[in-house]
């Protein structure tokens, strides 16, 4: 019996333990995107907001159309994303109070060095993509309903190519892993730039197309309904919103450098 | 090749400076995985030896359960667990999802079938040895579990240290769960798959190999334990 209650024992110590790091501290949850996650943006700015507040910000990073499913559920304080459309829906339906325009930055058209499509040729956006399908050369999708997968639908809609065949590669996954992926088999790619910039396994891939309009990318910070969800951290979470557009968190932003180049521009212009 | 010379650089060097939040990650791991084990260890054993020793309507149905069960995709189960903790949920109330404990539910669920399913095996098999005996000294069948579970222990410790290994190589439910926070819910293998995704494979493969020295560790230490007890026992 005396081993039976030293088990218990053990059991019960690793249960407070594993609960005791779930203290009732100052945090929000903040569901955002990979791209800035990855770009290691949050790791810049989040420790100056903490800093100023006390309040900490806890990032889950997931594609965009998964950070709204997270939201909508209630399972997010805050939202920090990059799908214009996909935020203006969660506004009209009830889900968010307000929405700010944070930064932002752009994707820009990855592949090869060789550039078989001839895609740095191009003088839009849409024209590039053009070059890519009238090429058949493999072009890798994120295919995960992300923000950077919404953009690059756009553009295709723009281009009036409905993506289709063995050369048009959908891969569900996150903007590294198609990155990887992409890397691996020589593909065309539309990436963001953050996630570019930190990016390690670039192997034969190279920007090949960039600075169009159809190509900004921004971010915007949606401030959650606390009458849909009231148990969301709202003035915690409101403090934070307000914060990104604050001389203090647009400075922060705005100081967020990768090999010497901003990753990020911020909107606010004081 | 070469990325791999440089995993273990990077691996020797990660654990030679003792990297304070490389050491977090994987205390981290170690709490949340052997919570998990212990946890469903005290659940699975009296379980699995009970399907073993008792026979009632839906026993087969059960065991083909328990043992399909083994084979539960982590992801499937972070996503039910998901849906269980989420705010709009039944158990949202408690606000546990993105938390550690949230991590130690998912693991349990992917760890106690097969500790259940095994640890009915092995008493199964040892009930048929012993039954006349343990019959003819009058032990009734709840009076039989400790002493068949004892006299299998050395398997047992097998079984848990399988589902010890299960529940530190899945990814695809604490990632869900738990939600890769930096400094609260990442642990190795998500550490180690939003290295990959960053595209630095040697941090990457450097990380997989401290977590495979970590596992390795307690592997270790169980077989001491168990060779200590094997040789008290004569």
């Amino acid at each position: 019996m005396i081993r039976h209650g030293r088990r218990f024992a053990l059991g019960l110590v690793l249960l407070a333990l594993s609960s005791g790091t779930v203290a009732a501290d100052r945090h929000i949850i903040l569901a955002s995107t990979t791209s800035t996650e990855q770009s290691g943006l949050f790791g810049h700015i989040i420790p100056r907001f903490r800093d100023s507040t006390g309040i900490d910000v806890r990032v889950v990073a997931v594609g965009t159309g998964q950070a709204f499913a997270i939201a909508r559920r209630g399972d997010a304080d805050a939202l920090l994303v990059h799908d214009r459309r996909g935020e203006e829906a969660f506004l009209a339906d009830g889900y968010g109070l307000e929405r700010r325009d944070v930064m932002y930055n752009d994707f820009i058209i990855i592949g090869p060095g060789e550039d078989p499509a001839k895609v740095s040729d191009a003088d839009t956006a849409a024209e590039a993509m053009r070059r890519i399908a009238g090429a058949q050369a493999p072009f890798a999708s994120r295919g995960d309903d992300s923000g950077t997968h919404r953009a690059e639908r756009r553009i295709w809609e723009s281009a009036g190519i409905t993506p289709s065949g063995s050369w048009y590669r959908e891969l569900g996954s996150g903007m590294g892993p198609t990155l990887n992926t992409a890397a691996g088999m020589d593909a065309y790619v539309l990436a963001d730039r953050g996630t570019w910039a930190g990016f390690g396994n670039r192997q034969n891939l190279t920007v090949l197309f960039e600075d169009d309009e159809a190509l900004s990318n921004v971010y915007g910070s949606l401030l959650i309904n606390p009458e849909r969800h009231p148990h969301v951290k709202h003035d915690l979470a409101e403090a934070w919103h307000r914060w990104l557009v604050s001389g203090a968190g647009q400075e922060a932003i705005a100081s967020f450098t990768r090999g010497g180049e901003p990753l990020f521009v911020p909107v606010v212009t004081r | 090749m070469e990325s791999a010379d440089n995993a273990f650089i990077t691996a020797f060097h990660l654990i030679v400076s003792m990297d304070p939040v490389l050491t977090g990650i994987v205390l981290l791991s170690l709490q949340v995985s052997l919570s998990a084990v212990l946890i469903a260890t005290l659940i699975g054993l009296p379980l699995g030896a009970a399907v073993a020793l008792w026979r009632f309507p839906g026993r087969g149905l059960l065991i083909t359960l328990l043992n399909a069960f083994m084979g539960l995709p982590p992801v499937v189960a972070g996503l039910m667990v998901y849906l269980m903790l989420s705010r709009a949920g039944p158990l949202g109330q408690f606000g546990l999802l993105f938390t550690p404990t949230a991590m130690v539910i998912a693991q349990c669920l992917l760890v106690l079938p097969i500790i259940a399913a095994l640890t009915r095996q092995v008493v199964e098999d040892l009930w048929k040895e012993y039954a006349e005996q343990l019959k003819s000294l009058g032990a009734s069948r709840a009076r039989a579990i400790p002493t068949l579970l004892w006299d299998g222990r050395i398997s047992l410790v097998t079984t848990v240290l399988a589902g010890f290994g299960r529940a530190s190589a899945e990814v695809g439910a604490v990632l869900i769960v738990g939600g890769n926070i930096d400094g609260v819910t990442r642990v190795m293998t998500t550490a180690i798959a939003l290295e990959t995704s960053r595209g630095d494979l040697p941090l990457a493969l450097g990380l997989g190999l401290v977590l495979m020295l970590m596992v390795a560790a307690v592997n270790g230490a169980a077989f001491l334990l168990g060779e200590s007890a094997r040789r008290q026992a004569g």
